[in-house]
């Protein structure tokens, strides 16, 4: 079983005071911690687990400067065998459908039997990446895949979260792509000893020549979508904000719990 | 006049919320352009769905097939981009959904679509596209162009648009399907339903509900002994039960559940649209978070900004000597 998995570089901006930069079009990286995204931890962990069941190759492939070597090193150290990243001046500002293309290139003349992506990255959210790269490559591809049952003669039998608790279970075709959602496993604890035995181990780099890719094909040339600008969610009437000591703020909890929750 | 496609998302028999929220979206642009509405409706023995539909828009496309039983992104893919290349719409709206997020990207591909997910506004100016959405789990708003394209696509987030009644008092136009054959590459085989839990969250008048937050397993007893001094169940954000420090049935949001309780207090979530989707509907939120800026505090009645370890003890206490 060949398996490549797509991993994301991304900052971790759930507590983070975002601040717009000056090209309006996106946010001040500095000072950001990054990481690698949620959901490609769990695909990492799964290609993994696939491979040890059914023997083979995982291949983690990152698109992003230089700083995603910690990412796929981060992905060796959890049991990848190989490491690529894709770099170029020219994929800067690529969308989803960009992103999916230059994947797609890299992708293509190696041999695979599953890829595996996250549902969505933390940070632009499109959700995209996955289909469009298994429609870009001609194959087959699941979405949102919180359980693969099992692989048989050439075909997986996965299973896909709908709505509301409801899952489905599908019967597809390889090679395909497989989109995997948080909670599939429980992806193993990389120490930091763990990285530093594969900071040796080569990763290719790849940029926009070496995938026979023109200018236009990537980045913002390349894009489906152009941003125009970014803003702040308008507040709209908000939520009143309870303050003073711990005390008085219990008190008016208190208070809200009696007149809206029917607390005695 | 090029119309406005709507994408129907029906399953196991019954139309979607989100199917009424695009329509509603559809109606507004289509009065700002002049454009026609269409909702385009897939399925097997669906006529009562293309009935229900007829006064929601211009025109209902109806397209009946053994093999649209159940969603398959391929047969969709197929039978839609055969309709497209015939009738040449303007803009073709779809949930992000389950539904949306595996069918519309391979669609927009093989149409040369250019495609903007998770969108929480779209807007057509001269013919351009635009459309707001969100990144960072909801911490910002972009607004992106559409290239120029026949046909555009873009998909809509659930809960984006309040639905109210009109009528087009539209007729129905059945197309035949263009599928010749089952698509053996990708089968539907089932529907799993998530097993009932000991508790239910949907009942219960108060909730306190947990994130990300709450950091480790061992402090869940602590948000569990303020609920239980509330005589309130506990719940939580999606993260809490991948970690499997809670049950799923006790999960609330899109993947989870909807609920709909007096008082709603969310303790260490951030309010990605997935969750706030399962709780907004509640009396009253309160949210305590540590991030000023966190977007619960958007859709909470009443925000706490401070540290969870020191507001829900501080709490319990006092609701210990109070209710006593
Ligand atoms: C297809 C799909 C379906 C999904 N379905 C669901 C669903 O049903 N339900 C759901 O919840 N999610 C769902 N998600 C996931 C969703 O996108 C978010 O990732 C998730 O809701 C985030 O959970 P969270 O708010 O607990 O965590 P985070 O976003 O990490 O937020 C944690 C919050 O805790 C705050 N915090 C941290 N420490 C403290 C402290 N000491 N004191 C106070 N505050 C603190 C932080 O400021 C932050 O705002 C789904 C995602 C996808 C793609
Ligand atoms: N720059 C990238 N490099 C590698 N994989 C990516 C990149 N961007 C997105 N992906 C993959 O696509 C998935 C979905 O991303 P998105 O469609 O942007 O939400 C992610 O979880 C990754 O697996």
């Amino acid at each position: 079983m060949e398996i490549i998995v797509c991993i994301k570089r991304v900052p971790k901006t759930a507590e983070a005071d975002l601040v717009i930069d000056k090209t309006e079009r996106d946010i001040e990286k500095e000072g950001l911690v990054f990481d690698i995204n949620e959901w490609d931890n769990y695909a990492v962990e799964e290609a993994i687990l696939l491979k040890e069941k059914y023997g083979g190759t995982v291949t983690a492939i990152s698109m992003g400067p230089e700083e995603v070597n910690e990412t796929l090193r981060r992905a060796l150290a959890m049991g990848a065998d190989q490491a690529i990243r894709l770099t170029d001046p020219g994929f800067e500002g690529s969308d989803g459908y960009a992103i999916a293309r230059v994947l797609s290139r890299a992708i293509n003349p190696l041999a695979y039997d599953l890829v595996l992506t996250g549902v969505q990255a933390e940070d632009d959210g499109y959700g995209q990446v996955g289909p469009t790269l298994a429609e870009l490559l001609g194959i087959r591809h699941v979405a949102i895949v919180n359980q693969i049952e099992g692989i048989e003669n050439g075909r997986a039998r996965v299973h896909r979260e709908l709505e509301g608790g409801l899952d489905e279970v599908i019967d597809l075709e390889l090679p395909a792509v497989l989109t995997i959602q948080t909670g599939i496993n429980e992806p193993r604890y990389v120490s930091i000893i763990g990285i530093r035995k594969v900071a040796q181990k080569e990763i290719k780099v790849l940029g926009l020549q070496d995938l026979g890719m023109k200018l236009e094909e990537a980045g913002e040339p390349g894009s489906m979508t152009v941003v125009e600008k970014v803003f702040f969610p308008p507040v709209g009437e908000g939520a009143q904000m309870l303050e003073g000591t711990m005390d008085e703020i219990s008190d008016k909890v208190i208070a809200i719990l009696k007149e809206k929750g029917g607390v005695a | 006049m090029d119309a406005i496609f709507v994408l129907v998302e029906h399953r196991q028999g019954a139309i979607r919320d989100i199917t009424f929220e695009m329509l509603m979206k559809g109606k507004q642009l289509c009065e700002k352009t002049g454009n026609p509405l269409t909702a385009v409706l897939l399925g097997n023995d669906v006529g009562a769905m293309a009935e229900e539909l007829k006064d929601r828009a211009n025109r209902v496309i109806l397209i009946e097939d053994q093999k649209l039983e159940n969603f398959n992104s391929e047969a969709y893919q197929q039978v839609l981009g055969n309709l497209v290349e015939q009738e040449k719409p303007s803009l073709l709206l779809m949930g992000h959904t389950a539904f949306g997020m595996d069918l519309a990207p391979g669609l927009a591909v093989q149409m040369n679509a250019p495609l903007a997910t998770d969108c929480i506004d779209v807007m057509m100016e001269d013919d351009r596209v635009k459309a707001t959405r969100q990144t960072y789990g909801g911490k910002l708003n972009v607004e992106v162009r559409l290239k120029p394209a026949q046909c555009s696509m873009v998909t809509l987030r659930p809960a984006s648009f309040s639905v109210a009644d009109y009528s087009l008092g539209g007729e129905i136009t059945r197309v035949t399907s263009p599928l010749t054959e089952e698509i053996p590459s990708k089968r539907f085989l089932e529907y799993v339903e998530a097993a009932a839990g000991e508790v239910d969250i949907t009942q219960t008048e108060i909730l306190v509900s947990v994130g990300r937050g709450i950091k480790d397993p061992e402090n869940i007893p602590m948000v569990q002994e303020l609920a239980d001094s509330l005589g309130a169940a506990l719940s939580c954000s999606r993260p809490v039960v991948d970690k499997k420090w809670l049950p799923k049935d006790r999960q609330v949001g899109t993947s989870g559940k909807t609920v709909k309780p007096k008082v709603y207090i969310a303790i260490g979530i951030s309010g990605a649209f997935q969750h706030a989707a399962g709780m907004k509907g509640s009396g009253t939120i309160i949210a305590i978070n540590r991030d000023p800026k966190a977007p619960i505090f958007n859709i909470a009645h009443f925000g706490i900004v401070g540290d969870l370890f020191k507001i829900v003890p501080a709490l319990k206490g006092k609701i210990g000597e109070v209710l006593a």
